[in-house]
């Protein structure tokens, strides 16, 4: 049974990226089961997606504090907010991007210094710039695909019929970027 | 072999509502049960519509299942109450056909003003209530339900909690079965709920509820898994899934999946064999009190142990995190960072939401109360506006914010009371309060902020939109003349994205002494523009600004518009030109012209 915690802020594509995820695993015969808050997201807020399979019988589908094997952050201050639900053992592969957060952005706040710092300091941590990737690839638009692809490199799922999903999920023009997007992050993280 | 796919449970009562041979549904939309009608919506065959609100929904939906169609209906936990009234009387009369209601509750409140447990509503109305625990059970349950109103002929509750709602797991899928309308004749004895009517049925209502008891300690729903222990666990809906991770096939289990009538006969012969039971279940201790009433209070550990003090969380969700933390009373290993490092990050109205004009000036004003409402727009309660004084349900804004602005005329104190509130909670139960300000003669301002959509919930169309849930034209309602129908003399119609007419407005309303209505309408920045829209709104969203670095002084007075699209990058504004739309508010705010459009001189 392994257990991925997907977080990130409103409007970063997480849902794309966790549907793909799990539409995959299902197509690969695993046991599976997700959940996600979503009631916020385009709002701005703070967004998370809960992911368990296995080949055995998966009853939750909620990870609670302290069993996610992963955590997959695509936004640097929102690892740090969900590392309390890391196994002890666990990684976080964390995207190195900041969002301010309306109280920064208006002034009041300032963005916390030292998030990547502190990650290490408690956990395997794995540092991307899946923005970076992103553009060289031809856009920001697919940095979901990037961090989809630091899942799949990390838990190993490359075996996947990856372009087959694509295929189904997104417009024809756009099959191509998403998948050398997916290849990439695989790379980041290998 | 039939066709297995990834499924939410919301995706899956549609699914099931769909297998049922139902032909008519109906919802008012609300966290987290707004995906059940929309994907019912999908299904051709039936005839779906969003009502003006939950009391209208299940009227409309008992009138169709009366009329002998199979119906259904759903909403979220506080949308219940609203239905209460009718909820609580059609559980005497029955229906023809069959009644399917869906109540999605919010342990933890996610999303919700508060976290009531709608279970008790079961016990409340006397109706039968089924609580699945994942996406297969909710469409299995769904076509249960509709076959136990054949049987016995009584509407069923369904209870789902967010976690059901909103998480995905595998459904294998059926195929529709067509229902033949059973055919209406005349029945006053039963239908018409006149007091010598109404008693006969309350009696016939407890023999259906002895066959419900019998069904429910027979029923595989209410399911015994003996694994040979001595401790056992009583679970319902997700508790269920969240006690098998904790205790795996370490103890035994009574999966409940039907919580009214409670099997009584299963629990005791369950508890029986059992040194100690743990009740686990979200929100009240629905269960355990029944546990307890069968003389297991000894051995039970529910939100209480056998001593009487507190055991489970009182409320909250029960994952299994928590159940671990209580039965082993061991501190869960987990990862601690440094908390200071971390801000929140709540939801904010978004880049160019034509809400946030009317919260940015009205945030300024002395000697104002606002009484808020339910939607995006209570967003305007957080900093920087600071812009919400109070709020509680849906529609509340305006009586009472009346209540309140009499008692002020009394003390003498000089406050106005400012009543804020969405075009879809106007139509929901806004009208209603607005009359109660024109007949008792207060003198509140009710503001209506049209944004031409019911937006907080992900855009359902209502009905000032022009468009029915399937996408067919309708009369697009005019609260305009509502207003002036229910007997308003001061209305004004404005564009909130300009300021100063929305400064000018609030002047013109506070210096009069009557009641007065200002409609403050814009389509929503993410609202996908009906024809309409783009006919009176052309300009709407299509320019963007930017900030003349050279002139900005840095003195953040842009930054109180609360857009977050700006902020700050070294001491100096910035506009984010992939989030900005274009609204204009802060070009307007700044005082010495360092804000201008893109590509303008």
């Amino acid at each position: 049974m392994k257990s991925i915690l997907m977080v990130g802020v409103g409007g970063q594509g997480t849902i794309l990226a966790s549907k793909l995820l799990t539409q995959g695993l299902l197509a690969e015969g695993y046991n599976i089961k997700m959940s996600e808050i979503h009631g916020m997201s385009q709002r701005g807020g703070s967004v998370v997606t809960h992911i368990r399979f296995g080949e055995e019988q998966v009853y939750s589908p909620v990870i609670g504090k302290g069993k996610a094997d992963v955590i997959i952050a695509f936004e640097k201050m929102e690892a740090l907010r969900y590392l309390d639900h890391l196994a002890p053992n666990g990684t976080v592969v964390v995207n190195d991007l900041e969002v301010p957060s309306i109280s920064i952005s208006t002034g009041d706040k300032e963005y916390p210094q030292g998030i990547i710092e502190e990650l290490q300091k408690h956990a395997k941590t794995i540092v991307i710039n899946a923005g970076e990737t992103a553009e060289k690839i031809g856009s920001q638009k697919v940095v979901n695909m990037v961090m989809l692809g630091a899942v799949i490199g990390k838990m190993g799922l490359e075996n996947i019929d990856w372009k087959k999903l694509l295929t189904e999920n997104v417009k024809p023009d756009f099959i191509e970027m998403n998948l050398k997007a997916i290849n990439a992050g695989v790379e980041l993280v290998k | 072999m039939r066709k297995k796919v990834l499924m939410t449970g919301n995706e899956a009562i549609a699914r099931g509502v769909w297998e049922a041979g139902v032909t008519f549904a109906s919802a008012y939309p609300g966290t987290p049960s707004t995906e059940i009608l929309e994907n019912v919506s999908k299904y051709p065959e039936i005839c779906s519509e969003w009502s003006v609100n939950e009391k209208v929904a299940l009227e409309v939906a008992i009138g169709a299942a009366v009329g002998g169609a199979r119906a259904f209906c759903s909403m979220k936990h506080v949308g219940m109450n609203v239905a209460a009234d009718p909820l609580n009387t059609v559980s005497y009369s029955g229906t023809n056909a069959g009644l399917l209601i869906v109540t999605a509750d919010e342990p933890g409140q996610h999303s919700s003003q508060n976290e009531q447990d709608n279970r008790n509503y079961a016990k409340l109305a006397k109706m039968p209530m089924f609580c699945p625990s994942d996406s297969q059970e909710c469409l299995d349950m769904v076509k249960l339900a509709y076959s136990l109103f054949d049987k016995i002929g009584e509407p069923v509750l369904l209870r789902m909690t967010t976690r059901v709602c909103h998480s995905k797991s595998v459904v294998e899928l059926g195929e529709r079965e067509e229902k033949p309308f059973v055919p209406y004749v005349k029945n006053a004895k039963k239908y018409v709920c006149v007091p010598a009517n109404a008693r006969i049925a309350r009696a016939e209502l407890e023999n259906r509820l002895d066959a419900l008891k019998e069904f429910s300690n027979n029923t595989e729903v209410n399911r015994i898994e003996d694994n040979g222990q001595t401790v056992g666990v009583i679970a319902d809906g997700m508790c269920y899934n969240y006690a098998k991770e904790t205790f795996g096939d370490t103890v035994n289990y009574l999966k409940i999946g039907m919580v009214n009538p409670l099997p009584s006969k299963k629990i005791s012969q369950f508890c029986e064999k059992l040194t100690k039971v743990y009740i686990i279940e979200e929100n009240d201790e629905y269960i355990e009190e029944a546990v307890r009433a069968l003389g297991f209070g000894k051995i039970t550990y529910g939100k209480y142990a056998p001593n009487g003090e507190r055991f489970f969380p009182a409320y909250g969700e029960l994952t299994d995190d928590v159940i671990e933390k209580t039965v082993y009373a061991k501190k869960i290993n987990t990862v601690d960072a440094d908390a200071s490092k971390i801000v929140a990050r709540p939801p904010a109205l978004c880049a160019g939401c034509p809400h946030r004009g009317f919260f940015y000036e009205i945030g300024k004003r002395k000697n104002v109360v606002v009484s808020g409402d339910i939607g995006c727009y209570t967003l305007g309660f957080a900093p920087p506006y600071n812009a919400m004084d109070f709020n509680n349900c849906m529609g509340a804004s305006i009586s009472s914010g009346a209540g309140m602005q009499k008692v002020f005329n009394k003390a003498n104190n000089g406050l106005r009371v400012v009543s804020v509130i969405g075009d879809s909670t106007f139509f929901h139960s806004g009208m209603t309060g607005l009359l109660d300000v024109v007949y008792n003669k207060a003198n509140n301002i009710t503001v209506i902020l049209d944004n031409r959509i019911t937006a907080m919930t992900g855009h359902q169309e209502n009905p000032g939109t022009g468009y029915t849930i399937s996408g067919e034209v309708t009369e697009a309602v005019d609260i305009e003349k509502i207003v002036v129908a229910l007997g308003i003399k001061n209305i004004k119609t404005i564009d909130p994205q300009n300021l100063k007419q929305v400064n000018e407005t609030l002047d013109w309303a506070l210096a009069m002494d009557e009641a007065s209505v200002i409609v403050m309408r814009y389509p929503c920045v993410l609202k996908k523009l009906s024809m309409r829209d783009h006919e009176q709104y052309p300009e709407a969203y299509k320019t963007k600004y930017e900030i003349d670095s050279a002139k900005c002084v840095g003195c953040k007075l842009c930054l109180k518009s609360g857009c977050p699209a700006l902020h700050l990058n070294n001491g100096k504004a910035e506009i984010d030109k992939t989030m900005c739309v274009g609204c204009g508010i802060c070009y307007q705010i700044c005082k010495i012209g360092a804000i201008k459009q893109r590509g303008a001189k």
